[in-house]
């Protein structure tokens, strides 16, 4: 077997040693800090990227908060004033509802005290126009002078009778 | 060397391409030395495309250049935590080495400089070494505590800090081996079936279609086993680095 010729160990040994010398100089002085510095330059992109979006993350964050403000603010302010409109619009309404209740009162207090002049003037015509008649029929009937005195007395009294 | 045999282990055959000797030292620049030198070039090349355009969004070359990195970083802060970082390019570059001296041998005429146990025990030496100087310098004397965890009952202390010692010292035999095992047996396995597709004429379809199916198993292989030894690396320095 060939791996066991002690011959060759010196000469394998000697490059291997030369070799693996190399090849950690161009390691740790070429390959690592290259491929390390590409490395750390793309995280370093990648995490001012992520910083830019968290920033603008938050400003939009700002921008929503803001509106909303500016939302609840005006959304106040319509429920104040539409609350001041329909509290104005009933104290007149009510108002005015007062108003023409007195007025319709005073007209009712009114016509009821000219229909109640006017029943009694009927009223008190009635009487005499009843004596009248009654006056008449007496006086065609049975031939009696009634004077106007007894006759209204005895209208009034049936009246009063019938009632 | 003096008789040319195609055997399936004639792969294995370390062959002088510049004969050096220095000081009665055979150090000839071998296939062996051309690969490892093959995979300090294909290091170095990848991370020279994957850096060329550094740009935002990876290219293909690019992403396997930063997976690489991730997934050995990774690795280590997994295992070690942010103190070990310091011994990451370390480890990298063990993964990388490892990893393209396996994928590398797996294409026809090449050499596999991993197949050879000088080589892996090389690095599992040093990694022993590292770790056992990392430990005493880390924790003094008390890394020795290592062998016998606090709170540790006397008759069980007795069997378990041999058994401990064992396995600390086996570490570099069982790390070297299990690369060397695992490349040689796969190459073996190519050679031997890629042999019969000759002599079994027509029937040959059969072992061709298993060599392609073993080649994948082969590159899965090439890629675990430069994992583990990296990973198993990182772990006994995680036990130097926190001692439990």
């Amino acid at each position: 077997m060939p791996q066991f010729d002690p011959s060759t160990f010196s000469s394998q040994l000697f490059w291997l040693l030369i070799c693996f010398v190399v090849l950690y100089w161009v390691v740790s002085k070429f390959a690592i800090p290259r491929i390390g510095d590409i490395l750390e330059q793309r995280e370093r992109v990648v995490q001012d990227d992520l910083d830019r979006a968290e920033s603008l993350k938050g400003e939009a964050e700002q921008t929503l908060a803001d509106y909303e403000a500016a939302m609840a603010d005006a959304r106040e302010q319509a429920r104040t004033l539409m609350f001041k409109v329909t509290s104005d619009a009933k104290a007149a309404a009510e108002s005015r509802n007062r108003d023409i209740g007195e007025e319709l009162t005073a007209q009712i207090a009114d016509a009821e005290q000219r229909i109640a002049s006017a029943r009694d003037e009927a009223m008190a015509s009635l009487t005499s126009i009843a004596a009248d008649a009654a006056k008449d029929a007496a006086s065609r009937l049975a031939g009696l002078e009634v004077n106007s005195g007894d006759a209204e007395a005895a209208v009034s009294a049936a009246m009063k009778g019938s009632r | 060397m003096a008789t040319e045999d195609q055997g399936p282990m004639a792969q294995f055959e370390i062959k002088s391409l510049i004969d050096l000797n220095v000081g009665g030292y055979d150090i000839s620049y071998t296939n062996s030395a051309l690969f490892m030198t093959l995979a300090v070039i294909c290091t170095f090349s990848l991370f020279w495309a994957a850096t060329r355009k550094r740009t935002m969004v990876p290219s293909r070359i690019q992403s396997i250049g930063e997976l690489m990195f991730e997934f050995v970083a990774g690795m280590v802060k997994e295992n070690v935590g942010k103190e070990g970082m310091k011994y990451f390019p370390f480890i990298f570059t063990l993964f990388v080495f490892i990893l393209f001296g396996n994928v590398l041998g797996l294409l026809p005429y090449s050499f596999t400089f991993t197949s050879h146990i000088i080589v892996n025990a090389a690095l599992a030496v040093f990694i022993f070494i590292a770790v056992t100087i990392i430990g005493f310098a880390t924790h003094g004397l008390h890394y020795l505590r290592l062998f016998c965890p606090a709170g540790t009952p006397l008759p069980v202390a007795i069997v378990l800090v041999p058994i401990e010692i064992m396995s600390y010292f086996i570490r570099p035999v069982s790390l070297s081996l299990r690369l060397f095992a695992n490349m040689l047996a796969g190459h073996v396995l190519l050679k031997v079936l890629a042999g019969f597709v000759i002599s079994l004429g027509i029937f040959g379809v059969v072992p061709f279609l298993a060599v392609g199916a073993v080649t994948m198993l082969e590159i899965m292989v090439a890629l675990i086993q430069a994992y583990v030894f990296a990973l198993l690396s990182t772990i006994y320095l995680n036990d130097a680095v926190h001692l439990h």
